[in-house]
């Protein structure tokens, strides 16, 4: 019951300073790679081998897998965003445990069960995979990567992504406030 | 000098390498601002905690800003910069697509691995969820795919497209961001925020 590590745990780092250092973060791996951050590309990549550890036939006779292996050479593993990816779960992971934020739990408002907000988790988590596959990336690597180098594809990204939150979040209001 | 790997400065390992490096600060960066949290996130579609846009916006034109000048001195060609391609069709439908699952699951790909990382299972099951969709996906691609490929208009860059200069363009947009900022400073205390 001590109110400091309960204050502690819930200080996040200024949004702007936040900010800067994403930013910086962006900007080193232009710098190194030459190109921005994302996510889903990772999970594209380990869809990608699944199908290929099954069917070592997929690529001729699926049109996704021909399409995949046209736009990324050799072994879909070995892939920047794979290791990138891999380096998030660490960097979040030590950032949890310096804040005293480590905890296995499910999130949600007191309004609603965790049953629902898992539910709606999974609901929303297939969206996301499907669109960020039309979209070419999510809001890592869409919009946010997309807007930084200026692409009116990042832009036009970033804009329906928000745009359609903000236009249905009044249907969705009951699980969150 | 920079890119470093397109420039072959450094080697395809080390890049790998670094991207880890890198990700470990993005992941960082991300759960110390807090977009480990479902409800911080979606805060900022009901204006009670506008994080989001605040990260997001100041990220983005740090970046733009850094690109702008490292290439105006000559330490970075800004022509290996990869520049997403824009297929107009499905950068809307896929946006469109993704908003839906982000006021539904609260999370986007990024954040959903910081929220796991450090034990929220909502955030686990949106993984899970972020799997059965691209493998959804790739098993319907067929039927999308003139979809996938409509509209295609290379690499354009927003700024040449309104016909301004990339310096006018970045100044434009961080008026327009300081301008949102001013608005969810507002926002945050004009609407409720409870202890979460």
């Amino acid at each position: 019951m001590s109110t400091s590590k309960e204050i502690r745990s819930k200080s996040y780092l200024n949004p702007y300073l936040g900010g800067v250092l994403l930013g910086l973060v962006l900007l080193s791996a232009n710098f190194i790679a030459g190109r921005g951050l994302g996510a889903s590309g990772a999970v594209k990549s380990v869809v990608a081998t699944s199908i290929k550890a099954v069917d070592k036939n997929a690529v001729n006779t699926m049109p996704f897998m021909a399409e995949y292996a046209e736009s990324h050479g050799g072994n879909p593993m070995k892939s920047w965003l794979v290791f990138e990816m891999l380096g998030v779960l660490v960097g979040g992971f030590i950032s949890g445990a310096l804040a005293g934020r480590l905890k296995l739990k499910v999130e949600h408002s007191p309004k609603i069960s965790s049953r629902r907000r898992l539910i709606f988790a999974l609901a929303g988590g297939i969206l996301f995979g499907f669109g960020s596959q039309l979209g070419r990336g999510c809001t890592s690597g869409a919009a946010l990567s997309g807007m930084a180098v200026l692409s009116l594809g990042g832009f036009i990204t970033m804009m329906a992504i928000f745009g359609t939150a903000y236009a249905l979040a009044f249907f969705f209001r009951k699980n969150w406030i | 000098m920079g890119p470093l790997a397109p420039n072959e400065l450094i080697s395809e390992n080390t890049n790998f390498l670094l991207a880890f490096f890198i990700g470990i600060a993005f992941g960082f960066v991300l759960e110390s601002s807090g977009f480990s949290s479902s409800r911080k996130l979606a805060g900022i579609f009901y204006g009670y905690d506008t994080v989001v846009l605040k990260v997001f916006f100041t990220g983005a034109i740090t970046c733009m800003l850094g690109l702008l000048f490292m290439g105006l001195f000559g330490w970075i060609d800004l022509d290996l910069i990869y520049v997403n391609p824009t297929y107009l069709t499905s950068a809307i439908v896929g946006g469109i697509v993704m908003g839906a699952g982000f006021i539904m699951g609260g999370f986007c790909p990024g954040t959903s691995f910081c929220g796991a990382a450090i034990g929220k299972i909502d955030a686990m099951v949106f993984i899970g969820g972020l799997f059965l969709g691209i493998y959804g996906f790739a098993f319907t691609y067929g039927w999308w795919e003139k979809l996938y490929m409509a509209h295609y208009l290379g690499e354009p860059k927003v700024s040449t497209i309104l016909g301004l200069s990339d310096g006018l363009f970045g100044l434009l947009l961080i008026l327009a961001a300081l301008a949102m900022f001013v608005v969810a400073e507002w926002a945050e205390k004009k609407f409720p925020r409870e202890a979460y």
